[in-house]
This record gives C-alpha cells, sequence and structure tokens, in this order.
C-alpha cells in the first residue's frame, strides 16, 4: 500500500512542474511591464525615472533569460513566496489562503447537495427501470447538465428568495448563506452522477452474484445496499472525484452571482485590476491543490476496492 | 458551468471501445454506413438532438431574415416594453428588441463554441496522432502536457488565460483552445495506439506509403467515429463555459448580443424584468440540451453495447 501511495506520489512530479510552468507563462504573457509595478512595490515610491527602472530590472534580474527566471520564480514558490499583490500589497499565499475557505465550503456545499440528490435518485430510476420515475430522473439529468450555473442561480433567488421569502436574497456569514449558493452548483453535479449511478447499478443488477444474492435468499434490502450499490460506488467515486474539482472551479463563477467571497471574486477582481501575480498564485495554488484532491480520490479507491493496490493491472472493470 | 465535468475517464474509454472493424471492401463499408444512418434515424435522442441543433444553427446562420428588428437598435421611450405586435418578446432595458437579440446572439454564441471545437478538433488530432504514433520522447512530451491540463480545474485557467490576455471574444476561444485540446490529444492517441498494430497498417509501411499519408488515409478514417462524439459531447461544455466567460464580461463587449453577455446585461433588473435573464438562460439551455442528446444519440448508434 504505501509503496502505491509512493508511486502515485512520483507520478504527479511532472504534471506539478506542468502546473508552474504553466503559471509562470500566464506571468511572461501578461501585456505591459512588471517592472514600475514591482519598483513601487519595493521601493515605495511610484517610479518617473527610466534609469532607475532599468537599474532595478537588472538589479532583480528581470532581463535574465526565461529559464532562469523560471527556476528563481519556482524556488522562491516553494519556499511558499509567490509575491505580493499588485493592489493590496499582502502577500499572495495569504490573498489566497483567506480566499480558499469560502470556496472550499462553497464546493463541499455542492458535493453534499449533488451526492443528496443523485444517490437516491440513480438508485431508484435503476430500480424501477424503463418507469415513470426512471424517465423523471433522465429529464432531471438532461436539464441539469445544460443549465447554466450561473442563469439557475437567478431562478433559485427569485424562487426561493423573492416569491416565497423562505431565505434571504443575499447574505453573507450565516449558514443560510450557504444554501442557494449550494443549491446551485449541486444541480449539475447531481445531474452528472445520477446518471452515472442509474448505469452502473442497470449494470451491476445484471450480474450474476446479484441473482445468487437474491436465490439464497437475501432481503432485497441487503441485496441492493450490500451487494449492487457497493459495486456500483467505484464508477461514482471517479465522477465524484472529478466533480468536486469541477465544483471547485464551478464555484468561481456561483460566487460572482451571490457575492461570496472566494477563489472566483478573488481571480475577477485581480483580472479587473490586472493583478497579474494573483492570477499567476490562483493557478499554481489552485492546480496544485486541485491535483492533491484528485490523488486522495485516487487513493479512495484502493480502499473499496482492493484489486487495484493488489492486481496492478485491470483492477477496475470500466463501462 | 460545474454542470459539466471534462468528459470522464469512463466516458473515454467508452469511446475508445468501439472501433468498427476494417472494412473489406467498399462495399462492406458502404453497407456499414447505412446500416449507421438507418440506427441514427432510430434513435429519438439523436433524432431530437439533431433538430433542436439545426433549429438553432438556422437561427444563427439566417439571423437577418428572422429577427425583426436590428438586435441593437434603441427604441426610446421603449424600455421594457411588453411583448406585443411590434416586440414578440418585449424590450430590453435600453429598448433594444429582445427576439432580435436573442436570434442574433445565436452567431457569437454556438458560432465561437464550434470555431474552438473545429481548432480543437484539428489540434488535438494532430498532437494526439503524431505522440500515439511516433512514440517515445514525443509521445511522452506530449501526453505530460496533456496530463497537465486534464490535473487542472478548466474553467479556472480559462478564466485566467482570458484574464492575461484581456477580455474580447476571440480571447475566449483561444483560452478553450489551448486548453480542452487535451481530452481530445488523449483519446486520439489511444486509438491510435490500438489502430497501429492492424494488418492493412502494417501492410501500408511494409509496401513504403509514408507516414502522412498512413495516418490520413488508413488510420484517421477508422477512429473519426469516437472522435465526432467527443466532439458532439464537448460542445455542449464549450457553450457553457464561452457563455459563462462572457457573463463575467470577459468575452464580448457591448453592444454586441450574445446569450452570456445577455444575461450579465439583464443582472441589475432581474427582480423587476425576470425575464430579461429568463430568455437568454432558456437558449444556452436548449442550445446545450441539443448538443447533448445529439452526443448521447451518436455515442448509442456508434456503440451499441452502450445503449440503455
Amino acid at each position: 500500500m504505501s509503496l502505491y501511495i509512493a508511486r502515485r506520489l512520483v507520478s504527479l512530479i511532472p504534471v506539478l512542474i506542468g502546473i508552474s510552468l504553466l503559471a509562470f507563462l500566464l506571468g511572461v504573457l501578461a501585456p505591459g511591464d512588471p517592472a514600475p509595478a514591482l519598483y513601487k512595490q519595493i521601493t515605495g515610491s511610484p517610479a518617473a525615472d527610466p534609469a532607475a527602472i532599468e537599474k532595478f530590472r537588472v538589479e532583480y534580474g528581470l532581463n535574465d533569460p526565461l529559464p532562469i527566471r523560471y527556476l528563481r520564480w519556482a524556488a522562491s514558490a516553494l519556499r511558499g513566496d509567490l509575491g505580493y499583490s499588485y493592489r493590496s500589497g499582502r502577500p499572495i499565499l495569504q490573498e489566497i489562503g483567506n480566499n480558499f475557505i469560502p470556496s472550499l465550503q462553497l464546493a463541499l456545499g455542492g458535493l453534499f447537495v449533488a451526492i443528496l440528490i443523485a444517490f437516491p435518485l440513480g438508485i431508484f430510476a435503476a430500480l424501477l427501470h424503463n418507469s415513470l420515475p426512471d424517465f423523471g430522473m433522465r429529464v432531471f439529468a438532461l436539464m441539469g447538465a445544460a443549465m447554466p450555473s450561473y442563469w439557475l442561480a437567478y431562478l433559485f433567488i427569485l424562487l426561493f428568495a423573492v416569491q416565497l421569502r423562505w431565505l434571504p436574497v443575499q447574505a453573507t456569514g450565516s449558514w443560510q448563506a450557504l444554501i442557494l449558493p449550494s443549491l446551485t452548483l449541486g444541480i449539475g453535479g447531481a445531474a452528472v452522477l445520477s446518471r452515472l449511478l442509474r448505469s452502473t447499478m442497470l449494470d451491476v443488477l445484471h450480474e450474476d452474484y446479484i441473482r445468487t444474492a437474491r436465490s439464497k435468499g437475501l432481503k432485497e434490502r441487503s441485496v441492493i445496499l450490500r451487494h449492487a450499490l457497493r459495486n456500483s460506488l467505484i464508477p461514482a467515486l471517479t465522477v465524484l472525484g472529478g466533480l468536486f474539482g469541477s465544483l471547485l472551479a464551478g464555484a468561481v463563477v456561483v460566487e460572482t452571482v451571490f457575492s461570496r467571497p472566494g477563489l472566483g471574486s478573488l481571480i475577477t477582481s485581480a483580472i479587473s485590476f490586472r493583478d497579474y501575480p494573483v492570477i499567476q498564485g490562483v493557478v499554481l495554488l489552485g492546480g496544485t491543490i486541485f491535483v492533491l484532491i484528485n490523488l486522495l480520490v485516487d487513493l479512495s479507491y484502493t480502499w473499496i476496492d482492493p484489486r487495484i493496490r493488489l492486481g496492478g493491472k485491470g483492477g477496475i472493470k470500466s463501462g | 458551468m460545474a454542470e459539466s465535468p471534462r468528459v470522464s475517464d469512463s466516458t473515454l474509454l467508452a469511446l475508445n471501445a468501439p472501433l468498427p472493424a476494417a472494412a473489406e471492401s467498399a462495399e462492406e463499408s458502404s453497407l456499414y454506413r447505412k446500416r449507421m444512418v438507418r440506427r441514427f434515424w432510430q434513435n429519438r435522442s439523436a433524432v431530437a438532438g439533431l433538430f433542436l441543433v439545426l433549429v438553432i444553427a438556422s437561427l444563427a446562420l439566417f439571423a437577418p431574415f428572422i429577427a425583426p428588428h436590428d438586435p441593437n437598435e434603441q427604441f426610446t421611450g421603449k424600455k421594457f416594453a411588453r411583448p406585443g405586435a411590434q416586440f414578440p418578446l418585449g424590450t430590453d432595458s435600453l429598448g433594444r428588441d429582445m427576439m432580435s437579440r436573442l436570434v442574433y446572439g445565436a452567431q457569437p454564441s454556438v458560432g465561437s463554441a464550434a470555431l474552438a471545437t473545429i481548432l480543437i478538433t484539428c489540434i488535438g488530432i494532430t498532437l494526439g496522432a503524431w505522440a500515439g504514433y511516433s512514440g517515445g520522447l514525443i509521445d511522452d512530451f506530449i501526453m505530460r502536457i496533456v496530463d497537465t491540463l486534464l490535473a487542472l480545474p478548466s474553467l479556472l485557467l480559462a478564466i485566467a488565460i482570458v484574464g492575461i490576455l484581456g477580455p474580447s471574444l476571440i480571447n475566449v476561444i483561444l483560452g478553450a483552445v489551448c486548453i480542452w485540446w487535451a481530452s481530445y490529444a488523449r483519446l486520439v492517441r489511444g486509438l491510435v495506439l490500438e489502430v497501429r498494430e492492424r494488418p492493412y497498417v502494417e501492410a501500408a509501411v511494409s509496401i513504403g506509403v509514408q507516414t502522412p499519408r498512413i495516418l490520413w488515409r488508413h488510420i484517421l478514417p477508422s477512429i473519426i467515429a469516437p472522435i465526432i462524439v467527443l466532439a458532439s459531447l464537448e460542445m455542449g461544455t464549450l457553450i457553457l463555459i464561452i457563455a459563462g466567460l462572457n457573463f463575467l464580461g470577459l468575452g464580448v463587449q457591448p453592444p454586441t448580443a450574445e446569450w452570456g453577455a445577455m444575461l450579465n446585461q439583464g443582472r441589475p433588473y432581474f427582480q423587476l424584468a425576470p425575464e430579461q435573464m429568463l430568455y437568454p438562460g432558456l437558449m444556452i439551455t436548449i442550445t446545450v440540451l441539443g448538443f447533448n442528446l445529439l452526443g448521447d444519440g451518436l455515442r448509442d448508434v456508434l456503440d451499441p453495447r452502450h445503449t440503455r
């Protein structure tokens, strides 16, 4: 098991290098000259004198070749120094740290909603295959995947906050403030997940061991929960991992709709203020966290399906 | 746009599976095609999807003939007009005809996603085939880039790229292309690895056919079906992403009529005039629904095992 984890960790290295190269290149691509902004940040005075800027540029190595600049940038990033925001002057690591938690909360909320809706829906649709509820679930899955979250958000606000007045239109800080954003974010995930669960359940229900379990007189409940559901979980978990990542990214848009703080608000305001180091930092850190979450999901398969760590090849049956 | 996570591994595996066996003769391949066409028309999801896609495409293509007004013409004193004979769906906050803006909005909304899909498919096929066919260092190098891109949250990356390049529809398309080719490259590489071993490819190699010709004439035709399915499924995602970037103000600039931008424009009035946001969102939903249905249907048609 520890060998498997070690192997997975090593395989992360090229991806992490790739992410850092990408984040660095974004900074290179950014239009305009970073020198005046950096000069102002470090010396505390806006630079008027081109000669001073030039001297500064040499001093801080802004004229060095790209590979050297990349290595220097990556080295300081590894030490946790991502530079400073042009706008607020605060360390970027701190800015991202402050904004990551609200996004994580929202993504977890979305995941919770998705699971809460998808599991019963997917399982019952499979058990009641080709019935009216099954048809309804398929319509839900189709619509849920097609509706833009930034539109659904307003429909929910109109329904729950304006018409029914169950929830405040805009509230921050309270737990109620998390309900509508989570619901908005979770519906799309529920669509994908319920559809997948339904089809894997249908596959599994036709397996021989289900017939065996039924014929030896197990209760239907036990057949479904212990035998069918458990074997449908692996594909669902694969999607769940990817889903959590895309919920985290999708939170970016939903956040702006609900004016919630988070990575989304951070990056959109960084864009409008041309605060390029912040954009770079969000890509680097957001990407790294994303990759680590996916690793955790992969590792959790081995807990559910020991075939993966024991067999190596051909562990998961696809389809 | 979390609602459409990237096509998952399991979908890619499913797409990978159904390679038609090599046609023995021209006659057999035309028979295969006929059977596929018949299966397509028997598939309700595929036909419904095709219908929706055609309706939206004709809105985009024939907008000048369908729209009652110029989408940017402001009728003074007619702000938020009720639907009526002059304005079938009413007017917006600047007194512009809603229906005309919705019809013209199909052009940037669907057109940009279509353009992006074409570029992505070309890049994905080229790099994926190159990696799969040549193997070795090139394969490693291309696949490391693909791994990185697939490992990252694509929407966040797209926002970052467009944010750095500056807001415009071209940059939105560029940002999408930079990221989305990766899943195509991975699919194509896997398919090429499989087809490369087929006897007819080996035969072509042994009689000295040049590599580009082998790829183009012998390999591409047998792997094109799964690529089309992926493109159709990803079209919906791209439309959502592009409209989302426009909604965030990163794409088209006013006064261009585009569904995502129209949603953004309706935001301040959504309590007073909800229909300002209702219609553009419905258009996006219908369009994405069309492409998703078409993609699902095509997958079922080309891979009978997947049908349910």
